[in-house]
């Protein structure tokens, strides 16, 4: 069942939008026991949601986007959780991951133009209290991202054919 | 004017060009044509095993191998038989590196098979193996499989049709076009065949990593006494996404790889560089990458069987291989109307069973080398057309 389960999640990791009925027959369980995996996944916070990758840039609507180091004093008893809860609050925040290495928290921020980020980056990040410096560095190219490759503007075409000796 | 028909070898004059091959072209004519025809697999080559085949080329490692192949290749290949299928073959005498599987059976039947020998081939089976034994001057005899068998080979039906002149079986499982696979027990009722009748066996196992249902691949070889008989023919294309780097191989006795090796060093020399370079890696750290291919082909597999089945098309569950072959026979048409009505009408491009054999003919071949989407896609049209031939539209 675990097995199953994992399965289940691995195949939604990758896309979505099959159906419920698709599901059951390729991982060869009842209608119901996808339907229920799902609930409970859902309910556990295991599946935190489904959205579709967008390649912005492609169709045309320009966004900015950075990685902000961010160096901060650690608090008493909560240490980097308060500050981090501060910051993911904002919906410009795409993620905020606690790094080990030379800087603390890495935040990815987007806006619609990179002044818009530098604005969010003065103006509401760097008055946080605890933070100690931020470093932004603008994303200039998307080549690839949540494990799709963006950069290419050739369309794969599938140039199998005909060959009798398969 | 030069007659030509006067110089070409009337043998291979007169070898029929397969039914696949028209069926393509009107295939290639149409637009917005989804296709479940081809035979190789989708998937890249996993990066790390294309990155190996760069490397060999950056620096500057292009020249002939040894005729057999790199000794490393063929070691490594050694100890993958033995993980795997628990067999056993020395690098140095009994393996042999071929420009993929088909050179490996081109060469097998001709290093065996002289004027007049024959060779019991069964039906439906991947296209080569008759037109090479006719090159060869043997003669093909077909031995039909069936559904009801699930495609297996029945002993029965090879006493009915073995002679004095017989000489070799080609064993092709798990099957293209079936998917039909032979097991355990199965294989023991040929083996026992095989040595009462003196033959050798030719054993096609280039999809021995694809089986799903439990039952992993077994050789025939690794039955007693079958390991002297046996010429197993594998390769990289179906099992590692690798099939334009013509990687194939053949392992058997000494005593037959070495005049293999032989017809090999004269016509081919070495099989290409870069490419036993990236097999090499493959064997070393690919087994992950057949894992995660296998489990995406059995989803596959899945919703394809689970597709024509609910539109009435009954299907056999196949156990191997990446094909479905389905019975067509509820429609009431041949294999190739079929197949001819569906592509003007749906655009949806599958094979004609007949294509593999007469045995073939009642079925159609469809592959699931092909995405999710597209599969669903194909399914779709594929349903519609179904309702459409009962309505009588």
């Amino acid at each position: 069942m675990e097995k199953k389960k994992e399965k289940l999640l691995n195949i939604l990791s990758e896309n979505a939008q099959l159906s419920n009925e698709q599901l059951s027959v390729m991982i060869d369980e009842s209608l119901d026991f996808v339907k229920e995996a799902k609930k409970e996944f859902e309910k556990e916070g295991i599946i935190k949601g489904y959205k579709t990758l967008v390649n912005w840039e492609k169709f045309g609507k320009a966004t900015a986007s950075a990685i902000i180091e961010l160096k901060v004093t650690p608090q008493r008893n909560t240490g980097f959780d308060e500050i981090a809860a501060r910051i993911m609050e904002f919906p410009e925040v795409e993620f905020v991951y606690l790094m080990s290495g030379g800087f603390d928290l890495a935040v990815m921020v987007n806006a619609a133009t990179m002044a818009d980020v530098a604005m969010f980056v003065a103006k509401r990040l760097a008055p946080i209290g605890g933070i100690l410096s931020t470093a932004t560095h603008f994303v200039l190219t998307r080549y690839k991202d949540g494990g799709k490759v963006f950069a290419n503007d050739e369309e794969e075409i599938d140039e199998r054919g005909s060959n009798l000796c398969d | 004017m030069i007659d030509y028909s006067t110089k070409i070898n009337p043998t291979l004059k007169n070898i029929k060009p397969s039914g696949i091959r028209k069926f393509f072209d009107i295939a290639n004519e149409l637009e917005d044509v989804i296709s479940l025809s081809v035979g190789e697999p989708d998937f890249h080559t996993p990066w790390h095993i294309r990155e190996e085949g760069i490397y060999s080329l950056e620096k500057g490692r292009t020249r002939y191998t040894p005729n057999k192949g790199f000794i490393k290749l063929r070691e490594e290949i050694s100890a993958y038989l033995k993980r795997k299928f628990s067999l056993e073959y020395s690098p140095q005498k009994e393996v042999l590196v071929t420009v993929g599987g088909s050179e490996a059976i081109d060469l097998c039947i001709r290093a065996l098979i002289n004027k007049g020998d024959e060779v019991l081939i069964p039906e439906p089976s991947f296209v080569c193996y008759v037109p090479i034994t006719q090159m060869a001057g043997g003669v093909h005899v077909t031995i039909k499989t069936t559904a009801e068998n699930k495609f297996k080979l029945m002993v029965e039906d090879l006493e009915k049709a073995v002679t004095d002149k017989t000489k070799l079986l080609v064993l092709p499982y798990p099957n293209n076009p079936t998917g039909g696979i032979m097991e355990r027990d199965e294989l023991k009722a040929v083996a026992d065949f095989i040595v009462k009748h003196d033959l050798i066996v030719l054993s096609d196992e280039i999809y021995a990593e694809l089986t799903y249902t439990g039952h992993r691949h077994v050789s025939i070889a690794e039955l007693p006494g079958m390991k002297e008989r046996t010429v197993i023919v594998n390769g990289f294309s179906k099992s590692h996404s690798m099939t334009g780097w013509r990687m194939g191989y053949a392992v058997g006795p000494a005593e037959i790889i070495s005049p293999m090796t032989k017809l090999h060093q004269f016509a081919i020399m070495s099989a290409p560089t870069m490419s036993q370079y990236a097999a090499i890696e493959a064997l070393r750290n690919g087994d992950e990458d057949i894992e995660k291919m296998r489990s995406e082909y059995d989803m596959r597999r899945r919703l394809i069987v689970d597709g024509l089945n609910k539109m009435g098309l009954t299907c056999f569950e196949p156990e191997g291989a990446f094909y479905v072959f389905p019975s067509i026979k509820s429609t009431g048409l041949s294999s190739a109307e079929f197949c001819e009505k569906l592509i003007y009408s749906k655009g949806v491009a599958v094979v004609p069973g007949d294509a593999f054999g007469e045995s073939g003919e009642g079925f159609v071949r469809i592959s699931y080398c092909y995405s999710i989407n597209h599969i669903t896609e194909a399914l779709e049209r594929m349903q519609a057309f179904i309702k459409e031939l009962k309505e009588g539209k």
